[in-house]
């Protein structure tokens, strides 16, 4: 089934979107739609939920780009669609101009070393019964990563690079802060050097001393390592502190897509101007 | 356990003038591990009609503060200590059943959560109709239509139908909306309102927060704000209390936190604070380290650990002596720091501003 709808949309040639010179992930026309079913032994589809319902962005290598909204505006579905822990419905995905839209789990797995994602809960995005040796090292074992000096010294290597005591490597999640776990995940997810991270709100449940040491972290990683961010986020200033450009979602759409300058200073369309608006501004004149 | 302070002494006091006024509290937890000092010496005033926000990070004593002042520590474990005084009663002393009196009727609570605070087998109807009767000697005909009145005043339509829908029947931003109809059906004096919005997207928190003022003016109520958030800080607030470690280490006007604090555990909250009304030129400058353990409080100022400016202090105070709240330039703003006062002024204005 997958390799019929990827052979489909290679016979379609170059998307539009993927037109654009050197990006790294041009996304066109995405879909994701919920099926709602009814019966009881005979399910009949009566409707779907359109999550994400044709949007299309490119990004080049090194940017960031944020995507914001309100709450089931379909934000997080496109980054988990990006990065194919959801099979979209329907469209185009080029990542590095071949189209992982319709390829199976197996032959995304190649692909995961190159595409990876930080998760919302640190709490809950990490298995509690593991150590963090043994989770900052699970892709190396995966992947069977050839290491020069061993797992173990490759793991102690990135957590210090994100800041975390390397003696720390046998304790578990539990005895770890917010923020702390915050960086397991990211150490988690640079281990191997991957080009595309989807953000999904990596900084929303931390208090915001320990959000700007986190926002701090990322910003140095990308630096280092040249990586391309997809920043998920509904806090528009934590947004607009990361992105290079923004895309504002509303009800699965892309309602606006400009450089983050621009969309701030002169946003176009309404539903930006009201999202702005209404953020509080820490300046009580 | 813990010595007590001088009870008795206190009892003796003038009740203040202020409506709402806090004395010393303190709020200890013995534990297996130790005594939880969640709040360690806490006062402010409030007056009617004002808002006044509290700001903290996770841990800092923000919650157990607001759950002393309605009494839900009675009959816990927890140790409550110090006076709460409004107008003119003394709240820790009180035998729970006056302060059931109070509680819902001259004083209430919007908590963070509206899903974990409604009861998911009654009607939102159902729910607000019993905290009015609680204190209303009325028939459920008249509760139900003050209820229903109540909703429609917060903001939810068709308030006769959705009276008798259950709580999963509402959106997030509903939910609160009906949360804040229960605390106000009773037109509390004080309301207390614990990160209200911080669940909620920004276009219905800016709906709420507008609807809190809306109530603030209407009924001349006093409001405690909750939040870690500055900029709703900013927006609602006319004074602020900053906690960091179960103390309070400066409080002010909003005006005197925002352009002229004194504290540098102030300065690294707008410091790492991301702007959404301008673009940053530099990086985010972070308070370094992690919020204190409350059962091994440092000694010495609490924030020394993260403290960025010990050096501008000569000698060991900041490790040895805990800082006393100093008055800055009225009795209104006053902080807790070693550095000089001249100095902090110099800091914030030539160091800390030009960055923010």
């Amino acid at each position: 089934m997958s390799t019929t709808a990827r052979s489909e949309a290679e016979a379609n040639g170059v998307h539009p979107a993927a037109a654009l010179p050197g990006a790294l992930l041009a996304v066109n026309d995405l879909k994701k739609h919920f099926p709602i079913r009814q019966g009881i032994l005979i399910q009949r589809q009566i409707g779907a939920v359109r999550a994400v319902d044709g949007v299309s962005f490119s990004v080049a290598p090194g940017e960031t780009l944020g995507l914001v909204g309100e709450s089931g505006c379909g934000k997080t579905t496109t980054g988990r669609v990006v990065s194919k822990l959801l099979e979209p419905t329907a469209g185009s995905i080029m990542f590095e101009g071949q189209d992982i839209a319709g390829y199976s789990r197996s032959r995304m797995r190649a692909l995961r070393t190159d595409i990876q994602m930080i998760f919302q809960d640190p709490y809950s995005s990490l298995n509690p019964r593991h150590t963090i040796g043994t989770i900052v090292g699970a892709p190396f074992r995966i992947q069977k990563a050839k290491t020069e000096n061993g797992i173990k010294a490759e793991v102690q290597g990135l957590m210090e690079r994100v800041g975390l005591n390397p003696e720390h490597y046998n304790r578990y999640p539990h005895e770890f802060s917010g923020g702390q776990r915050q960086r397991i995940g990211i150490a988690r997810a640079i281990a191997l050097k991957p080009k595309l991270i989807v953000c999904d709100e990596p900084v929303s449940a931390l208090d915001v001393s320990v959000q700007a040491q986190v926002v701090n972290l990322l910003e140095d990683l990308q630096n280092d390592y040249n990586l391309t961010y997809i920043f998920v986020a509904h806090d528009l200033s934590v947004v607009r502190h990361i992105s290079d450009r923004v895309a504002v979602m509303y009800l699965g759409k892309i309602m606006e897509l400009t450089d983050r300058d621009v969309l701030y200073s002169t946003p176009m369309h309404p539903y930006t101007h009201a999202l702005m608006s209404a953020v509080p501004v820490p300046d009580p004149e | 356990m813990q010595p007590q302070p001088a009870i008795d002494a206190h009892l003796e006091t003038e009740a203040p003038s202020a409506f709402l006024s806090v004395r010393d509290m303190r709020v200890h937890f013995p534990t297996a591990d130790g005594l939880v000092k969640a709040v360690d010496g806490l006062s402010f005033d409030l007056a009617r009609g004002q808002i006044l926000g509290i700001v903290g990070e996770s841990g800092s004593g923000k919650s157990v503060t607001s759950q002393a002042i309605l009494g839900l520590h009675k009959g816990s474990s927890a140790e409550v200590s110090g006076e709460i005084w409004l107008e003119g009663r003394e709240l820790v002393r009180m035998r729970e059943g006056d302060m059931r009196a109070l509680r819902g009727n001259e004083m209430a609570m919007i908590f963070q959560d509206p899903l974990s605070s409604l009861h998911p087998f009654y009607t939102v109807g159902g729910q607000i109709v019993e905290a009015y009767r609680q204190h209303n000697k009325v028939s459920k005909a008249v509760a139900r239509r003050r209820a229903v009145e109540m909703l429609e005043r917060v903001g939810i339509p068709n308030p006769d139908k959705r009276f008798d829908d259950y709580p999963h029947e509402f959106s997030g931003g509903m939910r609160q909306r009906a949360m804040i109809a229960m605390a106000l059906v009773c037109d509390p004096k004080l309301l207390i309102a614990d990160e209200p919005t911080t669940a909620l997207d920004v276009t219905v928190q800016a709906q709420i927060l507008e609807l809190m003022k809306d109530l603030q003016r209407e009924f001349n109520s006093a409001i405690i704000l909750i939040t870690h958030d500055l900029g709703v800080v900013a927006e609602t607030c006319e004074t602020v209390v900053v906690m960091y470690g179960g103390q309070c280490v400066e409080q002010g006007s909003v005006h005197d936190i925002f352009y002229n604090p004194h504290m540098p555990y102030t300065w690294g909250l707008l410091g790492s604070m991301p702007r959404m009304d301008r673009t940053r030129l530099t990086r985010l400058i972070p308070i370094p380290g992690t919020p204190p353990s409350l059962i091994q409080v440092p000694r010495g100022c609490v924030f020394h650990p993260r403290c960025r400016f010990r050096d501008r202090v000569a000698g060991e105070a900041c490790t040895t002596v805990h800082p006393e709240l100093e008055d800055i330039d009225s009795t209104d703003h006053r902080a807790r720091c070693h550095i000089q006062k001249n100095q902090r002024s110099q800091i914030f204005s030539n160091e800390i501003a030009p960055t923010l």
